[in-house]
């Protein structure tokens, strides 16, 4: 299914809004725009409810849907990491497989649905092209009995949006350099070259989510 | 592990580092034991990982093989989620410690380096080296120079050094720069996790001599 079919089986409301940036035909961003012409749904946070339906409903045709919009992403993320194709295809699926396993550990006030599949897809480059282990912190999820307030889910969709702009329009040498600690295979990343990006606000965000969780858990 | 109050954190390029999977394994276990513990420093490790997701949602996609959706969806039906691993209600160690070490104190295979110290190697790829240190009440631990990066995470009671105090959940990070001399504080005995890039050098030459013998 190609990424044009994909995004018309979403709700028909993320259609009515053209791209107006290259990085609009992501249907994804696309929903920036929208979210201020119609208050219903609410599209920012699209993925991140595809991935809940996997979670409380084992949903095929989200996971479907997120699998036609992300592995493709996962395997281009997996061959810039040096893998090749063969590789970077198996890595690819059994980082979907992972993210149907592990779908109730998405945590939406927390991550984005992009941020959250990076994780996955860089231990996956750790653990099959590095060949180590990788140690991740203890986990810290919402219960069954909690739930995500929405306006938090929403306030994170947004900033991380904010934030794929701002890299999007980082000076190309700055810009590469990113890309080069995240997707490449340098001993320490340069974290000049991420200097000047929003982090501050969506830092504030994730502290604020920990604090509700750590307080709901208690 | 109990939240302490922790005052000193992991910078921003490591926490950087360990978000897009450059940090050898032996020091990553330091980092994710103490945001563990920490969630500011989770709160920064998070933010990181947005990075590599804004870059990850912006990758160009490469097509998946025809039959992959279907792939995955057999080797979803075929393996079932994994069960939760039953976990000690009150473990000594944040779980990515104990998933090298195990869970409890008691089980720790101490080897004797000398004035009641006490070390135990993980056992992670090579190019950095983590160690459990248990350093009896007001003692030091012998003198070395650094070379590269080392953390020092307290595990249990304190240690102080010529200049800073450090509890629970605290992690020390010094580089070659740094010659100071922790000693296990408030007359308890500290266990630490301490990794370090190169072997240690010891400055004393009993230390040296027996450094190939005991991997230190």
């Amino acid at each position: 299914m190609s990424l044009d079919e994909q995004t018309k089986d979403r709700d028909t409301s993320l259609l009515e809004v053209e791209p107006a940036t290259p990085a609009a035909h992501d249907p994804y961003l696309k929903g920036v725009s929208d979210l201020t012409a119609t208050s219903s749904p609410t599209p920012p946070d699209a993925w991140a409810r595809d991935i809940q339906s996997v979670a409380t409903e084992k949903n095929v045709a989200a996971f479907e849907r997120l699998f036609s919009h992300f592995a493709p992403k996962v395997k281009g993320f997996l061959i810039k990491s040096g893998a090749d194709a063969a590789l970077a295809e198996e890595c690819a699926q059994e980082v979907m497989v992972t993210l149907w396993h592990k779908a109730h550990m998405f945590d939406p006030t927390r991550a984005s649905a992009g941020t959250w599949i990076f994780t996955i897809a860089r231990n996956k480059k750790i653990d099959a092209i590095r060949k180590q282990r990788r140690p991740e912190p203890e986990d810290v999820g919402w219960g069954p009995e909690h739930e995500p307030d929405q306006e938090d889910v929403i306030g994170l969709q947004q900033e991380t949006m904010k934030l794929g702009q701002a890299i999007s329009n980082l000076p190309e040498k700055q810009r590469n350099l990113v890309e080069r600690a995240y997707f490449g295979d340098m001993s320490h990343s340069e974290i000049a070259a991420a200097t000047g990006l929003p982090l501050g606000t969506i830092k504030s965000r994730i502290r604020l989510a920990l604090d509700r969780l750590r307080h709901a858990m208690k | 592990m109990a939240m302490s109050e922790i005052k000193h954190h992991l910078s921003d390029d490591i926490l950087m580092a360990y978000a897009s999977g450059n940090l050898p394994e032996a020091f990553s276990v330091a980092v994710a034991a103490h945001v563990s513990m920490c969630d500011t420093c989770r709160a920064t490790l998070e933010s990181f990982d947005a990075i590599g997701g804004s870059l990850l949602t912006e990758t160009a996609p490469v097509e998946t093989g025809a039959d992959a959706f279907q792939s995955v969806m057999d080797k979803i039906r075929q393996a079932p989620s994994e069960a939760p691993v039953l976990r000690n209600a009150t473990p000594d160690f944040p779980t990515p410690l104990s998933d090298y070490v195990g869970e409890s104190l008691d089980e720790i295979k101490w080897q004797p380096i000398g004035m009641g110290v006490k070390q135990s190697i993980l056992h992670t790829q090579d190019d950095a080296t983590a160690r459990l240190l248990y350093i009896p009440p007001g003692t030091a631990v012998p003198n070395h120079s650094h070379e590269g990066l080392e953390m020092t995470l307290v595990l249990q009671g304190a240690f102080a050094d010529e200049t800073e105090y450090f509890s629970v959940g605290d992690i020390e990070l010094a580089d070659g720069s740094t010659v100071h001399t922790p000693i296990a504080a408030d007359g308890q005995p500290c266990i630490c996790l301490a990794v370090t890039e190169a072997p240690l050098k010891f400055k004393k030459m009993f230390h040296r001599l027996v450094q190939p013998l005991m991997r230190i």
